[in-house]
Parts: C-alpha cells; structure tokens; sequence
C-alpha cells in the first residue's frame, strides 16, 4: 500500500485501497480564502430568483449570509422590461391605456384611470358623474383583487396553502365582475380618455351585490383561517421592520407607510374622482412590521367594499363618455348577432348615409385627438401606494412621454433595509409584505 | 455597465463649468434637426412640417404645408395663484440664491413647474425638504423628458410632495446631451436612487454624486439609452416585393 503523492494534470493523488484521493487544494483556491481571511468566515452568497417560487414573478435577490442571518440584501431587476412607456409614444393617446393597463397587471384599472386622469387634466376635461363612479367602481373591485392575490400568494410562500386557495377563489370572484362589465378579466383598456369604453351592462347591480354578499363570506373566511393562526403570527410579527421615518426616506406608501402609522392615502389627502363624497376610513396600523401590513391590508378591503356599495347606491343613468365628438370614440359598441362589436346603427350611418362621420370616424380611429402641448402629474392611490402618471404632450397625437411612478418600483427598494439582520425564511415575509408586482415594476 | 455616450463630446464639456458656458455648445454635427431652437429650457417637442411625415415628391394630400413650430410653455407672472406664491417666497427667504437658482417658473394646468440651475438644484432640493415653511418631504418621483431640439434637450424631472401642506412642486432640470451632467438627489431622498438609475439607463443623464450609477431595466452591457428621441428603433426587415418595413418611427403615419 503506498500513500506516495502523485502529480496529475488536474489534480494531485494519491492511491488508497479505496482508489485513487484527489487532493484539491488548488493555488487559486487558497489565495481565493486567503482572501476571505480579512472578512467574517463562513459568508455565503445566495442567489434567489429571478425564477423563484417565492420571489414575486421575476424578481432576483442576491443574498449575503452569515450562517442564517441576511448580512447584505440586493435586488435586481429589469427581467420583465417590455418598454411599455416608449411603445405609449408611437401610439395615439386613445391607445396607450391598451399598453399601459398590462404594466401592473394586478391593477389595470388604477394604471387606465391615472394615465387617463392625465389626458384629461392635459386637455382640460372631465368624465361624467356616471364615469367616474364607473371608475371608482372598478377601482375598488380591483383593490378586492389585487390584496387577494397578495394574500393568496404570500400565504402560499409562507406555507399556507389554504390562503392560496381560497385566495385565488375569492379573486376569481372579482375577475367575473371585470369580465361582466369590460369583457376582459385582465388587460381591460375599460378607463379611456374621456370616460370609460362602455355603459355598464344589464344586470349588473344583482351581480355585484351578490359579489358583495361572497366577498364578506370569504373575507371571514379569511378571518377564521389566518388572524389567530399561531403560525401565520410567528411568521409575521416582528420581521421586516421600518418606521414612518425609513418609509418617507425610501418613498414607500401606500400599506407599507400606513402600517408603519401614517395614515397618508391620496383618497383621502388629495382626493379625485370625489372620493372625498365617499365615507370611508384610512386604516393604520403602529407596529410596523409584516403583521400589521396583513392587518392593515385586510381593513382596507372591507373599507372598499364600503365604498363599492355607497356607488351602486349612487349610481345614476348618464352618459359614460364626454360629450365631444373630438374627443369621443365614435362607435359605440353594441351587441350584435356575432358578438360585441360597433353597433349596426353607426356602421349604416357612416358607411350609407353620411360621408362626414365616415371621414370623422376614419381621422379620430387612425389619427388620434389632439391634445394640446404641456405636462402634468396625476396620481392615484393604487393598492401599492403612490401610482403617478407623468404624462408629457407636444400637441401632437401622440403621448410625447409617458412615465408611470410604480409603487412596486419606488417600494422595492426597501428590501435591503427590511431583511438585512433577519433570518433568511423572514426575506421572503418581507418581499411578500411589500406585495410587489414585477410587471408594473419593470413596466 | 452603461455603454458610452455615443455623440462626440464637445471640448469645452468638462462637468465643473457653469451652465452658462454649457449654452455656447454646439449643435452636434450629426443631428438631424434643422433648427434648434432658442429657448434653452422647456421647448416642447420640434418643429414639424406635413402631416404624414414624407417630404418631396408623393405628397398628394395638400397637407404637406403644414408646419407646427415647437412650444415652449410661458413664464408665469405673479400672482401665480393658489399656494405657489408661498411656496417661491419660503424658497427666496430660505434660499438666498433662489433668484439665480430659478431659471423659469411655469403655471400650467395647476401645477407649479420650477425650472432650476442644476449648480443649485441641491441647494434648492435641501431648502424644499427642510425649511419648516416648505417641508417637502416625499420625492414622489424622477424621471427624464427628451425633448428633442432643445438645447438642453435633456430634462430631469422631480415631483416633490409635502406631506404636511398636501402640497406639490416639480423641479426641471435641463441639460444638454453632450454635457448631461445633474447633481444627484439621493442624499436628500434615497428613494431617488433607483429612479435616477432609471433616467440615467434611458437617457443617458448621469446623476454626480450617486452610490451606484448602473443601469437597471436594460441588460448591464447595452449601448444607448432607448427613452431618447433620437434612439434607432430597428424595426424587422420584413421584405415583401423587394420592399422593407422599416421601424415605427420612420413609417408613414399621422404625426
């Protein structure tokens, strides 16, 4: 038996009974820790993402470890970057909702309604009443939506199934209101500049009050399962801290900043579409951490409901789109033999008996409405926070700049400052609790 | 890391000279724009002649006369109305070099656009947050306008908020392509950090001062900053007949 080292192209060895015992400490390898010796030992860096269950979508978090504890955190980006804000500027400003309501996919009500809510305050407009209780309608259902998801997945990443499950069922439920109202369950383009696509169907009041009725079942459903849940608290309380003071630094808002106790909701501060009409409250939480963003998130959903009802109550017959026929899509959609397309009635007139609304048809489809030169900021508040629309005009037909500010964008910065200290199963808590949504983030 | 700015850099573009040197740059030799226009600040999209963005021969449809000079919006006049009077006067007593600060105030649609020096932006930005009369404590957001022509085509623009008066200000800051130089804001709000890394990656702006100028939604080794106007679009060379389609901005539409 010899115990002689042998020299080899790759790696030194030495003959054991047992075969051949490489010996692999390479010259690279040992400057390489010589290296480390000046840092704390046993550092690991962990890539999560971007194809991660529990990260969201495609977000990448690249992790520096101590043992268990999240020494650094960083958060990379940009793997769902489609360019939605450029394509806005070769299209006409009717068309950009198409675009714009697929960034935030979660939430394409709230991206319509601030885009357009910018063309409107670009070209001195507003929608009729009945629009915009339209718009707050839809706004409110997708707040319902989006929180479900929220719940469904975070609850899924922190182990709870049943959240899921639930989750996506009772989200569904909103979705079937969507699809009933627009025809879409997501990517509506429903908020157009000027008012909204179409009138709101028959039979739509029974229907959302039935969705009422469901939505409060599930939403004590969801009381049952989760808020005493020991499990659900332990992994919640007390992880992924920040205060008004971090929050404001940041530029979180939204449940984030609401939970950390500033009650600062732009319903309520700087209000549009009279959501100052409406009687609702701004839940807060003092804690600051995941558990009151659940609390605080879970209030805010039956406070919209609140606000869902007090529209169905207000709503009245009226036009949905403003009376311009500069402005104004000229065909109104009806429902024929084929389906939902332009009503038989506009195609007669247009294509029969007058030559002039064929023209005005064909420049206001093909070519856009004006609107005249000049910037402005609007913003709503989205179920993420601060959604501002910077939309630039030239006075041409088309957007000259169009750029969102994504709460999913601004809020994710805070990752670092949320898991950093904490252990590694609290980062995922935390991203959760941060409820960002890729496609809006990355636009 | 960000590919380099591919326009050739005027000699007398060196970061530290003040803006009013920087207006003596010449018009880069490859630009396409017939005329600059005068306004050093805030012209609003370039001169357009036609409709259907041919020229020469084919243009059948009368329409080729048109021409849309560039707008630049007006100076306001005092009283701006509202609460923006309060908002310059705090930033006058807080900030003693305010008047040369400001190169521009806009009032258009409600909205109180202060255009300023960027030597002074974060002089301006720091009274903004700090003073108690202004108190802007949210930078809600920052992002670039190009506007092609101009100048100072390039545009940095904050949207500040004051959480205490539910007020709000935009800060536009203009620079030229060739000297796209802006102090940073992320000392005074962090939150700009990820927003300027976004102006910075679609156009170009390189924001001094910030801990990690890269880029954020574009691949790390991509060349040019696409949310510029003048960016090449490529477009699929779909051949039909021996014809091509080129990309959207240089096919025959309404303008």
């Amino acid at each position: 038996m010899t115990h002689t080292t042998t020299e080899d192209a790759y790696a030194p060895y030495r003959h054991t009974t047992e075969g051949p015992v490489y010996n692999l400490t390479g010259g690279d390898w040992e400057s390489a820790l010589a290296d480390f010796g000046q840092a704390p030992q046993d550092r690991l860096v962990m890539n999560m993402g971007p194809q991660h269950p529990s990260t969201h979508g495609v977000l990448r978090l690249a992790l520096e470890l101590d043992g268990e504890t999240v020494t650094d955190a960083r958060v990379v980006i940009g793997y769902l970057h489609t360019g939605i804000e450029k394509n806005t500027e070769f299209r006409t400003w009717t068309q950009g909702v198409t675009f714009l309501t697929r960034a935030d996919y979660l939430s394409p009500f709230f991206n319509e309604t601030a885009y357009c809510l910018g063309v409107e305050k670009l070209l001195g407009i507003e929608a009729p009443s009945r629009a915009q209780l339209i718009r707050v309608l839809m706004m409110e259902i997708n707040r319902l939506s989006s929180h479900w998801v929220w719940l469904a997945t975070g609850g899924m990443e922190l182990g709870a199934l049943t959240a899921m499950t639930n989750g996506f069922r009772a989200r569904e439920r909103c979705l079937d209101v969507f699809e009933l109202i627009t025809g879409l369950r997501m990517n509506h383009a429903y908020v157009r500049p000027g008012g909204v696509s179409q009138d709101l169907p028959d039979g739509y009041d029974e229907a959302i009050r039935t969705w009422l009725k469901e939505q409060r079942e599930e939403l004590h459903g969801l009381d049952k399962l989760l808020t005493g849940q020991p499990i659900w608290v332990n992994r919640l309380k007390d992880v992924g801290w920040i205060g008004v003071e971090g929050c404001l630094a940041l530029g979180l808002t939204g449940p984030l900043l609401r939970a950390a106790g500033l009650p600062w909701d732009l319903r309520k501060t700087e209000p549009y579409l009279g959501y100052e009409t409406f009687d609702f409250e701004v839940p807060t939480d003092d804690r600051g951490d995941c558990w009151s963003r659940f609390v605080v998130r879970v209030a805010e959903m039956w406070e919209s409901l609140k606000i869902v009802e007090q529209v169905l109550d207000r709503l009245e017959p009226g036009p949905t789109m403003v009376d311009d026929p500069k402005i104004a899509w000229p065909a109104k959609l009806s429902l024929g033999p084929d389906g939902l397309g332009n009503s038989l009635e506009h195609v007669q007139k247009i294509m029969a008996t007058s030559m002039e609304s064929l023209i005005h048809h064909f420049k206001l489809v093909t070519e856009g409405f004006r609107v005249p030169p000049g910037q402005v900021y609007t913003a709503v508040e989205s179920p993420r926070g601060e959604l501002g629309a910077h939309v630039v005009s030239d006075g041409g037909t088309r957007p000259d700049r169009v750029h969102f500010r994504e709460p999913s964008f601004i809020n994710l910065q805070s990752v670092a400052a949320l898991s950093i200290g904490g252990m590694v199963a609290d980062v995922i808590a935390s991203v959760a609790s941060i409820d960002p949504v890729m496609g809006g983030c990355d636009r | 890391m960000g590919g380099p700015v591919e326009r050739p850099v005027a000699e007398d573009s060196a970061p530290e000279q003040s803006a009013a040197d920087i207006q003596k740059v010449a018009p880069t030799p490859d630009s396409t724009i017939d005329r600059q226009t005068d306004e050093p600040y805030g012209s609003v999209g370039t001169e357009r002649r036609g409709m259907f963005g041919v020229s020469g021969t084919g243009d059948t449809s009368g329409f080729g006369g048109l021409l849309r000079e560039p707008w630049t919006p007006p100076e306001a006049e005092r009283p701006y109305g509202g609460y923006f009077d309060e908002i310059v006067d705090a930033l006058y007593e807080a900030y003693p070099d305010a008047g040369a600060a400001i190169t521009k105030v806009v009032v258009d649609r409600g909205e109180l656009t202060l255009h300023i020096d960027r030597d002074h932006l974060i002089g301006v930005a720091t009274a903004l947050r700090d003073d108690p009369n202004l108190r802007f404590e949210l930078c809600s957001s920052v992002s670039g306008v190009d506007y092609l022509g101009a100048r100072h085509r390039l545009h940095s623009v904050a949207h500040l908020t004051s959480m205490t008066y539910r007020r709000r200000v935009r800060l536009e800051t203009a620079v030229s392509a060739e000297d796209p130089h802006v102090p940073s804001l992320t000392k005074l709000y962090p939150t700009a950090d990820w927003q300027e890394r976004e102006t910075y990656d679609m156009f170009g702006i390189v924001y001094d001062g910030h801990p990690a100028l890269t880029r954020i939604l574009m691949p790390d080794d991509w060349d040019g900053f696409p949310q510029r106007k003048d960016y090449p679009l490529g477009g699929i060379p779909v051949q039909y007949k021996g014809a091509t389609i080129p990309p959207p901005d240089e096919r025959r539409a309404y303008k």
